[in-house]
């Protein structure tokens, strides 16, 4: 990075990365495991299996042809027991597999590494794996492994920044799974053509920045970004500028800029797919906050009841309030701790009620916080404002469109405005006025 | 979603029923809020009221405290008139009332420092919609109100208790003495007169050894909180340092002393005190290096050319008229944004 590049702006926030050192356990097969749908960006899966079929680890359960769709497959062996449905934590509804575990874990006969000598076949074979982006967004990856402009493509970008507060899983995989991450990285670089790789990693995780600047050492397309500590590193845009310097426009991808990014896990994933053959069935994720007993880092089938996880964490320390998927920045609230494990969950937090404040707003000073803070340099109060008054034209011009929902904005108001759930409203509103044209 | 604009918070049925919060993200929240802000800078003026307290005795304090009072009680009256949720938790009228009573001469009537915390926060702030809506600074307002309506009073400068040298004082016999609440004080112009002949030196000026409104003469004690508002993020840099480099430079400009210049007056809790305001200075970076350097050419010009022996209370008024088209032409371009150019 040049001297005179400047660094995107954050919010300082407290790391919280409590379970850092602690290794991740597997837990035992549940009883039953849960399996929605819907777990990555476009529209959802349908059922391939029927109520009495006999599954094994790694059976199609639920496939697309949609184009933003990934495949979903069974992550214990058992019969599946129904097909429902449940309401998503959005409010919308949506097909489950609910599966009774032998807990055999017979794997599926169909499970065999894949033979991949081009691109179509490399492709083909993270389709079929049923990965999906497991930094949280949930963008299909075989979507961002086959770009328009495969030629122009030279960079690949790996989001080990994990900004979140509280969140290690990714921390956990660059120390447990070092080699995984080296293949994905090879096989990308073999089936992109890729030239340079960098590994943007937050300055609060030395030890993994030491251990794969050692264990990269002899490539030198590969690099090792200490990205600092500023909230929120780990978002797609901000990863690219801060260890490349290209800027992706509005409205284009990472691609366009030249640059295919990938979360760490995922491409530990991909080595790990492409040695084992085993699809995406089991996911590690943080299990903290202060109604958890033992906060840990865990391995889970998915589709696994949060209730069976937090069960295998020892149970609730205090009553819990709020029950967050994901991180406490971006993270979605549950209504119920039966709801079940995701492809891109990476946390699991519950807090009790001491964590769980709702502060009443009082009217904004112009501090000018939010906007100063903003990484994107938006202006969440003049968006609150034309959100309010349904001014159409002036949230395009004030680039409503670009937030990513980071959450800096509410984070810092003094006046507790919720900024970032005003910012939502806003898009909501210039995508209704955009289809009603 | 069911989205309720109103309390912005989502409850489904499946909420209530099991006990789980549903609240939009962010799950965590800063500690700072309006009322912590408010009190750091309430904080931050503690070291000039010891320094007023100090100088100009307990008539200072009875005089900061009628306007910090007087402040609370308009605006609570204010709430209740209007039958609006009331507001004197947030504690920013206290900071007004402090500001203003801090920009009064220590001999100036109580009934008229009243006078004064009304038009701040009832005409100033209130009327305009209370915290975050004005668009001029109420103490500054308020001070040029007195100014205006009261003249004589408000130019009623006395010499400070301490540190001014005792010949100076016995060298002038006749000189006029002022009685309040049984505090002798002598009469005293402000070293920015025109005919004070005799300017105090650097040190009297930093200490806040002369003639002045009781809160602003101490320079150093105005520095230290001004200081600790920075380290605390409370206010940036960008204001206080571009009024004072703008002061300095200007006044080289204009042939004037720089350092005395930047030492007297209302430059020291107008650069970081008064024109930081929020609701009244710009937001962005370069904006409020715009809305500084405006400031200190405006109090020089006054000094300088206008009749008036000091500006700096002007000139945040001025300035602070013009922030809203400072805001908007100093902009910041979102990252990546792509404007479709105009069509000529």
């Amino acid at each position: 990075m040049s001297f005179l590049q400047k660094t995107m702006k954050g919010a300082k926030i407290g790391h919280f990365k409590n379970t850092e050192n602690s290794p991740s356990v597997v837990m035992p097969i549940p009883q039953e495991v849960c399996i929605s749908m819907s777990q990555h960006m476009g529209p959802p899966c349908k059922p391939v299996v029927a109520k009495g079929d006999t599954v094994k680890v790694g059976t199609l359960v639920g496939d697309s042809d949609a184009f933003l769709s990934a495949p979903i497959h069974s992550s214990v062996s058992g019969t599946v027991k129904e097909i429902s449905e449940i309401v998503v934590a959005n409010g919308s509804k949506c097909q489950v597999v609910v599966i009774a575990a032998d807990g055999e874990q017979t794997v599926d006969e169909n499970v065999k590494p894949p033979v991949v000598e081009t691109h179509a076949d490399f492709v083909k074979a993270i389709k079929n794996s049923g990965l999906v982006g497991l930094g949280g967004a949930g963008f299909p990856t075989h979507i961002k492994m086959n770009p328009k402009n495969l030629d122009a493509v030279d960079t690949l970008v790996i989001n080990a920044a994990e900004c979140e507060p509280y969140i290690t899983s990714d921390y956990r995989t660059m120390l447990e799974r070092t080699q995984d991450i080296l293949d994905g990285i090879a096989a990308i670089k073999k089936f992109i053509g890729i030239k340079q790789v960098k590994i943007g990693i937050e300055n609060n995780k030395p030890k993994a920045i030491e251990l794969l600047t050692k264990e990269t050492a002899n490539d030198p397309s590969v690099e090792v970004c200490s990205l600092p500590s500023l909230y929120p590193k780990g978002a797609e845009k901000v990863t690219i500028f801060e260890t490349t310097g290209r800027v992706v426009k509005e409205g284009m991808l990472p691609a366009d800029a030249g640059v295919i990014l990938d979360n760490v896990t995922s491409v530990a994933f991909i080595g790990q797919y492409l040695r084992t053959g085993m699809p995406l069935v089991t996911k590690c994720l943080t299990v903290d906050g202060d109604a958890i007993a033992e906060p840990k880092n865990v391995v889970v089938p998915i589709g696994t009841r949060y209730a069976d996880v937090i069960a295998f964490c020892g149970g609730y320390k205090k009553p819990a309030k709020k029950l967050i998927m994901g991180g406490p920045m971006m993270g979605i609230l549950v209504y119920s701790d039966s709801y079940p494990v995701l492809k891109n969950n990476n946390a699991l937090l519950a807090f009790s009620s001491e964590r769980a404040i709702i502060e009443p707003e009082s009217p904004c000073i112009r501090c000018g916080r939010c906007m100063n803070t903003c990484p994107y340099q938006l202006q969440p109060r003049q968006i609150e404002i034309a959100a309010q008054n349904d001014n159409i034209e002036m949230l395009n011009r004030l680039k409503v469109m670009l937030c990513m929902e980071c959450g800096c904005c509410s984070y810092v108001c003094p006046a507790k405005r919720n900024l970032t759930f005003s910012n939502k409203l806003a898009k909501q509103k210039v995508r209704a006025a955009s289809a009603k044209k | 979603m069911a989205t309720n604009t109103e309390n912005q918070v989502v409850q489904t049925e499946a909420a209530v029923s099991s006990k789980l919060m549903m609240t939009p993200s962010p799950h965590v929240k800063d500690s700072i809020n309006t009322q912590k802000v408010m009190l750091t800078v309430a904080i931050a003026l503690l070291p000039s009221l010891l320094a007023a307290l100090y100088y100009f005795s307990f008539p200072a304090l009875v005089l900061v405290a009628t306007c910090v009072i007087s402040c609370v009680v308009f605006e609570q009256l204010f709430c209740m008139v209007t039958k609006t949720q009331s507001s004197i938790h947030d504690c920013s009228a206290v900071v007004t009332g402090m500001i203003l009573g801090f920009n009064v001469p220590v001999t100036l009537p109580l009934w008229m420092a009243i006078v004064g915390s009304f038009i701040a926060i009832v005409v100033v702030k209130c009327l305009f919609g209370g915290i975050g809506c004005n668009f001029a600074n109420p103490a500054a307002t308020a001070r040029i109100f007195l100014l205006v309506s009261f003249a004589t009073a408000m130019t009623n400068w006395v010499a400070p208790l301490h540190g001014v040298a005792d010949t100076v004082a016995s060298a002038t016999p006749g000189r006029a003495m002022c009685n309040v609440m049984g505090v002798d004080y002598l009469a005293a112009a402000t070293p920015l007169s025109s005919h004070v002949v005799e300017k105090p030196g650097f040190m009297q000026l930093l200490l806040g050894q002369h003639g002045g409104s009781l809160g602003e003469t101490c320079a150093i004690a105005l520095i230290i909180g001004g200081v600790f508002l920075i380290w605390r993020g409370i206010i940036t840099w960008h204001i206080p340092v571009s009024v004072i480099g703008s002061v300095f430079v200007f006044a080289l400009l204009f042939g004037q002393d720089p350092i005395f210049s930047v030492l007297t007056g209302g430059v020291m809790i107008g650069a970081f005190f008064m024109a930081t305001d929020y609701s009244t200075s710009p937001v962005t970076p370069k904006g409020q290096i715009i809305f500084g350097i405006g400031i200190g050419f405006i109090t020089m010009v006054i000094r300088t050319f206008c009749s008036y022996p000091e500006g700096m209370s002007f000139a945040i008024l001025l300035m602070n008229i013009v922030t809203p088209h400072i805001d908007s032409l100093t902009m910041t371009k979102p990252f990546g944004a792509v404007f479709e150019e105009k069509k000529k």
